[in-house]
């Protein structure tokens, strides 16, 4: 066992965990923070994305030990007080997700990608979240809710459909 | 009647009411689900397709740290039934025995053989290395067609043969009869590949015993609680009335979770035998092996016309991979199919066989389309074929065959009775905004100069049958249930509502869809409005999601419950506004008397008054609550148009989607940004069969696919942005109009996509590339056709 020290959503939990334990493993079966999905066995989905010191991680990649001394932030430790952040907002507006499975690793992957790059363009996107895999939207929600969180209209997109709007679509 | 006030949720794109817990991580899959005592069960699999199992000794996992339990398939045998086939599809099919865990005789690659019950996952996939199995190899069945030979290797040695069931549907004139006078024949082979269906959550199961009063909650990520609670409790014995199922929240399905499997009867017989609660989640790469696939068929598709294209019929012998066993609907799942074929053609003969075959590898059952992608891209391929043929364009062939808007309803060759469509005016939307002349005019261009990278142009001009489904047709096709759907609805005190639903969504968003048909019934806000599904204590009653059949069977039974709410309160309103029946309007949610609008109760005020009331006349109930099961009338039948241009690299092979247009006919849509979503991820699933994904196997039976590192689940980069429209011709066959809409996307576009693909080569002599589209076979079809 290892004694490890890691800041999660802003609290700071000290553990003894296995050298192989898995962070995604430690983030659900040991603190019980579940919003972090586990989707495949060879990092290839990206259920699992989470913040790393400022990176997002696929946290099945990554050991417990490995984020010793170091802050993660999780889908759970974006709202604050309630407030979605942008990309949330956007996810909910376009529509970016159906069964919600790969959204928080979505979400997070498309939160690392604005910080680099705060006005990408539709292929940008697209290259950037080539690591995270949708099942459900076909992705083209997804794109225009990481342009409507940066603030762009999605070429050719319908506006969001909100509730106040209740606008038909053409039949 | 409700007036202006349907008028307010249905059609209107409301915002999800599922995604605050999804996009704020609060959800609830099953492998969250963390209960005192909580164990972990792990699974040892065969890593053979076929062999005799002559030794299994679990001894050695007892000894390992953190294990309190192993068990070998022989452990288990004594009291676990065989694993459920629904759809035995004739009288005389084989219907092999399937127990939950391989007892002397494994039968792929992936079939369960011993069993660790370990305080954590680790432990558990730790002990599962201490068990010793030794197998005598017996050999591999993996070719449809030498699998039926009289010497073949059996899959079930017991039953003589690996012909699983031949199933029939000839109508109209003989195929011999017509195939006299045509004066175009083709016939053309086509190759369904296995699909992995990988929704993005892995199957996850978790039972709770209350072992004093043999009771038992099981969570599963399943599509299917209420069936599952009847075959759980025939495959264990536990009594029905003793297992509560609870599918929470599903992440995703696709047909995969419409499924009774094996690991949740052994994690309830397991959870049973240790009176301690157990949890089994599948890692993707196991999911591979033990979750069902999909597709898996030979196609042999002969088709006669005139020399003016006019079709006079259709032939198609198949051969369908059932895989080692039968599971819930597997034999099924081509039959759904074969009414499919003749799509939305006319002609006068009609002949289809179907030939289930044994095999060792995973079982085959439902996957987002069952049965109905296969058809539709066997014909709308060979229609692309017959139209180069002819030298006609592919739309022009269409439009000389299929069945025009006026003659609706039609009953087609195959029996099936299209209640309504307007192929036309779907085709001309689609054709304006995909600019086909324009596109055709460069194509010829770009063929006439020899372009190394040529666009190619494909078609599919769809049907299919869905919301399943009427039980008489059920009844006719040896299913094992009907396809009724129930709903109620509870008015609570205050006003606010309760949906209950025997649907069972994972993705789909019946939360809002259901909430947006009972507010504009009731006249009551959407945001009043609460849906409760997927608990057999909270929802008893239902017959689950799949099948695109949640909205045009169970919303049509929200809609009639909500209806029978009406009309119950109407009686509690004469009452209160001292009126007759006949002399109160209802709008908006509100009751009034004719002439005096003054008089007035709100349904939610009637929610109240009932309750707290105490002098009721005689035969009022006291409840305005109602339920209703819907037994559907009919299938619906959306249909569309889609339009596929691409760009293929004649030197690399490989494809670019340059544009996809598709107009769909959903009938009515009750929220039209929700359709969108669902035609995006059906396109991406349809198109991922034609360019990109399939299950491959060894010469051993060996799945060589079995991670997502191998199997290509397309990317946000792999796939383009698609244009969708929509025309609005309703059903006629439920009050709704609606249709379904879940699986037509992956129905229409993988044969656009190949056709569009081929229409590229073929002024290079490629007439066909096998599925998926990959570089190398479209690299080797350009060779093939040159040499």
């Amino acid at each position: 066992m290892t004694r490890i020290s890691v800041n999660v959503d802003g609290t700071t939990y000290e553990d003894d965990v296995e050298p192989r334990l898995l962070l995604a493993h430690y983030l659900r079966d040991r603190l019980g923070l579940t919003g972090t999905p586990i989707g495949c066995d060879t990092s290839n989905c990206g259920a699992c994305t989470v913040d790393l010191d400022g990176a997002s991680v696929k946290s099945c990649s990554v050991l417990a030990v490995q984020a010793d001394g170091r802050a993660v932030t999780t889908i759970q430790g974006l709202a604050k007080d309630g407030e979605w952040t942008p990309l949330q907002r956007a996810f909910h507006e376009q529509h970016a997700l159906q069964c919600g499975y790969c959204t928080p690793g979505m979400i997070m992957a498309a939160r690392d990608l604005l910080r680099e790059n705060p006005h990408p363009d539709p292929d940008e996107i697209r290259q950037a979240l080539e690591g995270n895999l949708c099942r459900c939207t076909g992705y083209q929600n997804i794109v225009r809710a990481v342009l409507a969180a940066s603030g762009q209209q999605a070429p050719g997109a319908a506006p969001a459909p909100g509730p106040e709007v209740g606008e038909e679509v053409s039949a | 009647m409700t007036g202006q006030a349907v008028e307010r949720e249905v059609g209107r794109p409301r915002l999800r009411k599922e995604d605050a817990r999804l996009i704020t991580g609060q959800t609830n899959w099953t492998d969250n689900i963390q209960v005192a005592g909580l164990t972990h069960l792990a699974i040892l699999r065969s890593p053979m397709a076929h062999a005799r199992l002559t030794r299994v000794d679990v001894s050695p996992a007892l000894r390992r740290p953190g294990v309190l339990a192993a068990f070998s398939g022989a452990d288990l045998a004594e009291g676990l039934g065989s694993l459920p086939c629904a759809w035995p599809v004739t009288e005389d099919i084989v219907l092999p025995d399937h127990p939950p865990i391989a007892v002397d005789e494994v039968r792929y690659a992936g079939d369960p053989v011993a069993l660790v019950v370990a305080r954590d996952r680790y432990a558990a996939a730790d002990a599962l290395e201490a068990i010793e199995v030794d197998y005598d190899p017996l050999p591999p069945v993996l070719d449809l067609e030498t699998a039926l030979a009289p010497d073949a290797p059996l899959v079930h040695a017991d039953k003589g043969t690996n012909r699983c069931y031949t199933w029939p549907l000839v109508t109209g004139e003989t195929f011999e009869a017509v195939r006299d006078r045509a004066e175009v024949i083709l016939k053309r082979r086509y190759h369904q590949q296995r699909l992995i269906p990988n929704a993005m959550e892995p199957r996850s199961v978790v039972v709770t015993p209350l072992a004093a009063s043999g009771e038992y909650t099981v969570y599963s990520a399943t599509q299917i609680p209420h069936i599952l609670r009847i075959m759980l409790s025939m495959v264990t014995g536990v009594p029905e009335h003793k297992l509560r199922v609870i599918a929470p929240d599903v992440g995703g399905g696709f047909g995969s979770k419409l499924q009774v499997y094996g690991e949740e009867a052994l994690t309830l017989a397991v959870a049973r035998k240790l009176g301690r609660p157990v949890k089994w989640t599948e890692s993707r790469s196991e999911g591979a092996l033990a979750t069902h696939h999909g597709r898996g068929m030979i196609q042999d598709v002969e088709i006669a016309a005139t020399g003016e294209g006019r079709l006079l019929g259709l032939k198609v012998d198949l051969l369908a991979d059932m895989g080692a066993y039968l599971m819930l609907v597997t034999p099924g799942i081509p039959i759904l199919g074969a009414f499919m074929y003749p799509a939305i053609y006319k002609m006068d003969a009609y002949a289809f066989h179907c030939t289930g075959v044994f095999t060792t590898r995973t079982p085959t059952d439902a996957y987002r389309g069952a049965g109905r992608p296969e058809a539709t891209f066997a014909i709308e391929r060979i229609m692309d074929e017959l139209a180069a043929e002819l030298g006609l364009d592919p739309i022009e062939l269409r439009r000389r065959n299929w069945i025009r808007h006026e003659e609706f309803p039609y009953t087609g060759i195959a029996g099936l009775t299209y209640d309504s469509g307007d192929y036309e005016a779907a085709t001309d939307k689609a054709l304006a905004l995909f600019g086909y002349d324009d596109l055709r005019a460069e194509q010829r261009e770009r063929n006439r100069r020899g372009d190394r990278v040529r666009l190619g142009i494909g078609v599919s001009t769809y049907t299919e049958m869905c919301g399943l489904a009427p039980s008489r047709v059920l009844r006719d096709l040896r299913y094992a249930a009907g396809g009724w759907e129930a709903a109620s609805i509870r008015m609570l005190p205050t006003g606010k509502v309760e949906v209950v639903t025997g649907t069972s969504p994972h993705g789909q968003g019946h939360e809002t869809c259901w909430s947006q048909i009972a507010a504009d019934v009731l006249g009551v806000p959407f945001e009043d409005v609460e849906v409760l599904h997927g608990d057999t204590k909270a929802a008893p009653q239902g017959m689950d999601t799949y099948g695109s059949r949640s909205l045009a069977v169970g919303g049509e039974a929200v809609h009639r419950a909500a209806r029978t709410v009406v009309e119950k309160a109407r009686k509690v309103a004469a009452h209160l506004l001292e009126a007759s029946e006949q002399d109160l309007e209802f709008s908006g949610g509100v009751f009034s008397v004719k002439g005096s609008p003054e008089a007035r109760r709100t349904i939610q005020e009637i929610a109240f008054e009932t309750f707290t009331n105490h002098d009721l006349p005689d035969g009022i109930e006291p409840t305005i609550n109602a339920e209703h099961v819907v037994d559907p009338e009919n299938f619906s039948y959306p249909h569309g148009t889609h339009l596929c241009a691409v760009e293929v690299d004649t030197e690399t092979g490989r494809t670019r989607i340059r544009s996809y247009v598709c107009v769909d006919d959903v009938g009515r849509a009750v929220n039209p940004m929700i359709v969108e979503g669902q035609v995006h991820g059906g396109l991406a699933q349809g198109i991922a069969q034609a360019l990109y994904e399939e299950a491959v196997y060894d010469d051993e039976g060996n799945l060589v696919t079995g991670t997502l590192a191998d199997y290509l689940v397309p990317s946000a980069a792999d796939l383009p942005d698609f244009v969708t429209d929509r025309t609005e011709t309703p059903a006629t066959s439920n009050a709704l109009g609606v249709k379904g809409v879940g699986e037509a996307g992956t129905i229409a576009s993988t044969p656009a996509v190949v056709n569009a693909v081929v229409d590229a080569l073929r002024p290079l002599g490629v007439h066909d590339v096998r599925m998926p589209c990959t570089p190398e076979r479209v690299w080797r079809a350009v060779k093939e056709a040159s040499a």
